[in-house]
């Protein structure tokens, strides 16, 4: 098998992400891209420097990093991230108990799956910024309000992806646990649970990144006191260095955040045919 | 327990297919895939069933599973009405690759089966061990099925069957996916093995070189929708070999007679009047 064809659990986002897709190959490349990473950076000290774009809105990468250095010494920093640490932890684990649990039970029983589909359809596609007000109205500035608007984001990730994945079972596979006696507990932890398991990991990498992005938006709108919160203060108190600093620091917690989902997509799917080399045929 | 001698009539019947008809409705149309089908098979018998393709013979091992149910007609296994997968009956299905779970090694996958009755754990091991080493795999027990050839895989499939120590083992063409060769050995593996352990099999293939070279009989089934045109006994030696056996004369006129079978066959419909010796032809004359 090669790598054109191996389907991996690769989804570019979350539309497109709803079953693994394929992925085009391309050559080990990491020694090209830290390439690429260097030269946006000396483009990012550059430009501003040459004048090209002002540097009130657009301060060289120096002092954007400068800024940082100072900003990650102070308590109140490490207290937002902190919060917004929380609020993403706290928010996906819910999302991922909530969404696991209802999606094999959805999943399992075909009345319940019908039932529902139209109402998760009409739900789903409901931006989680517009629970804002609402979000407010019940719990006030606090944490529980981020809390809402990360669940209500990631939850659909993670429900949609275990309604595909129990759909997937393979109907021989289905046929030998019938005829091998397999009955409801151990067809969903031996057949049920494995087919789902990649489309799990798929839905825990989207409602991950998807889950960051509200609780940073949660902050930069006034509920709660994350990160979004300190690049807004810093926003208006015009410390224009400090923001495009916190800015790249929600960048790289993203990153970080998608490399764990990624090391431990490739844990438990060892025995996937996108992670593995065939041999037999 | 495999008396080479045996005929139709010669032993006790363990499985009792009576008066089978499945058609399947969708979409405004309806496919009678088979029409009325019965036949017995007795207990420690090994017998083939071959039909041209399409002649509804999945359809008859499902309903025999107990993994579909027929429309009319019964099938009872040892004084008991199949309604559902029986628990002394185990079947190896044609596509071994999704009938094995690649998320376990292939000692789990053989394990699974006898998880569910309740065994001592040294009696699994047991179990498992004694089953791959007589399909020849006592050596790939912690490798993943996804590891193995086609033919490897296959003889995983069967070792979880045999390890399950069913009373009657259906087979569905579970070699039209390997190669030739491979193809010969799981042959002679599934003679030896029934040799062994005395279980009944009843094994689908559209090969008619292999349900003579492997049967004690062989049921001819026509074209959909389905009739059996013949119950032939096989009087080869019961020791057969892949070199005499098939070389020998008499394999040659078994084999030309169930090839000018399954010739009629394509062009005879379960409606038609059917060929002497063949049983279960309705009267109706209506071709699919």
């Amino acid at each position: 098998m090669t790598a054109t064809d191996a389907p991996t659990l690769d989804t570019p986002d979350a539309q497109a992400g709803l079953v693994p897709a394929r992925r085009r190959f391309t050559p080990p490349s990491s020694a090209l891209g830290l390439l690429g990473l260097v030269g946006f950076a000396v483009l990012l000290e550059v430009l501003p420097r040459t004048g090209i774009v002002s540097r009130d809105y657009f301060p060289p990468l120096s002092a954007m990093v400068t800024a940082m250095v100072d900003e990650v010494q102070t308590a109140g920093f490490w207290d937002a991230m902190t919060e917004t640490l929380l609020g993403w932890g706290i928010g996906l684990g819910i999302s991922l108990v909530a969404g696991i649990a209802l999606g094999l039970l959805l999943g399992s029983v075909e009345v319940l799956r019908r039932y529902t589909a139209s109402t998760i359809e009409f739900l789903r596609p409901v931006p989680s910024v517009a629970l804002i007000p609402l979000a407010v109205l019940l719990f006030g500035f606090q944490l529980q309000s981020t809390l809402l608007l990360v669940i209500y984001a990631s939850f659909w990730q993670v429900l949609i992806q275990v309604l595909y994945g129990v759909q997937d079972v393979d109907p021989v596979a289905r046929e030998t646990a019938r005829s091998y006696q397999l009955g409801p507990v151990a067809r969903l932890r031996y057949l049920i649970w494995p087919t789902a398991l990649p489309y799990v990991m798929t839905g825990v990498r989207l409602a991950a990144a998807v889950a960051l992005i509200l609780a940073v938006t949660a902050g930069l709108v006034g509920v709660g006191r994350g990160l979004g919160a300190e690049i807004a203060v810093a926003q208006s108190s015009g410390a224009v260095p400090l923001v495009y600093g916190l800015v790249i620091t929600t960048g790289l917690l993203g990153v970080v955040i998608n490399l764990l989902a990624r090391a431990l997509e490739r844990r438990t799917l060892s025995w996937h045919s996108s992670m593995r080399a065939d041999i037999g045929g | 327990m495999s008396d080479p001698t045996a005929t139709p009539t010669g032993r006790t019947a363990l499985l009792d297919v009576a008066k089978v008809q499945k058609t399947y409705t969708g979409q405004g149309r309806t496919v009678e895939a088979v029409r009325d089908l019965t036949f017995s098979v007795g207990n420690g018998e090994l017998v083939c069933i071959v039909g041209p393709s399409g002649a509804g013979k999945t359809t008859l091992l499902k309903v025999i599973a107990g993994l579909l149910e027929p429309t009319s007609g019964t099938v009872t296994l040892d004084g008991t009405q199949v309604t559902g997968p029986p628990p002394s009956m185990a079947v190896v299905f044609q596509e071994y690759g999704r009938s094995l779970f690649p998320w376990m090694t292939v000692e789990q996958n053989v394990e699974l089966p006898l998880k569910q009755k309740k065994m001592a754990k040294e009696r699994r091991a047991e179990l498992v061990r004694d089953a791959l080493e007589a399909v020849g795999l006592a050596e790939a027990h912690s490798a993943y099925p996804w590891q193995l050839s086609g033919g490897m895989q296959q003889r995983v499939a069967i070792a979880r069957a045999v390890a399950y120590q069913p009373q009657v083992l259906l087979m569905d063409e579970p070699f039209a996916a390997v190669d030739a060769q491979t193809r010969a050995d799981l042959e002679d593996l599934i003679r030896s093995l029934w040799h062994k352990l005395g279980v009944t099999i009843l094994f689908v293939t559209h090969d008619i070189d292999e349900s003579v070279y492997l049967g004690e009989r062989v049921l001819v089934l026509s074209s959909s929708p389905t009739v059996i045109m013949e119950d032939l006994t096989i009087d080869l030696p019961d020791e057969r070999n892949q070199l005499d056996t098939r070389s020998s004369p008499r394999f040659a006129e078994l084999r030309h007679h169930v090839y000018e079978q399954i010739q009629l066959a394509k062009h005879r419909r379960g409606g038609e009047p059917a060929p002497a010796g063949a049983t279960g032809a309705s009267a109706a004359t209506t071709p699919a």
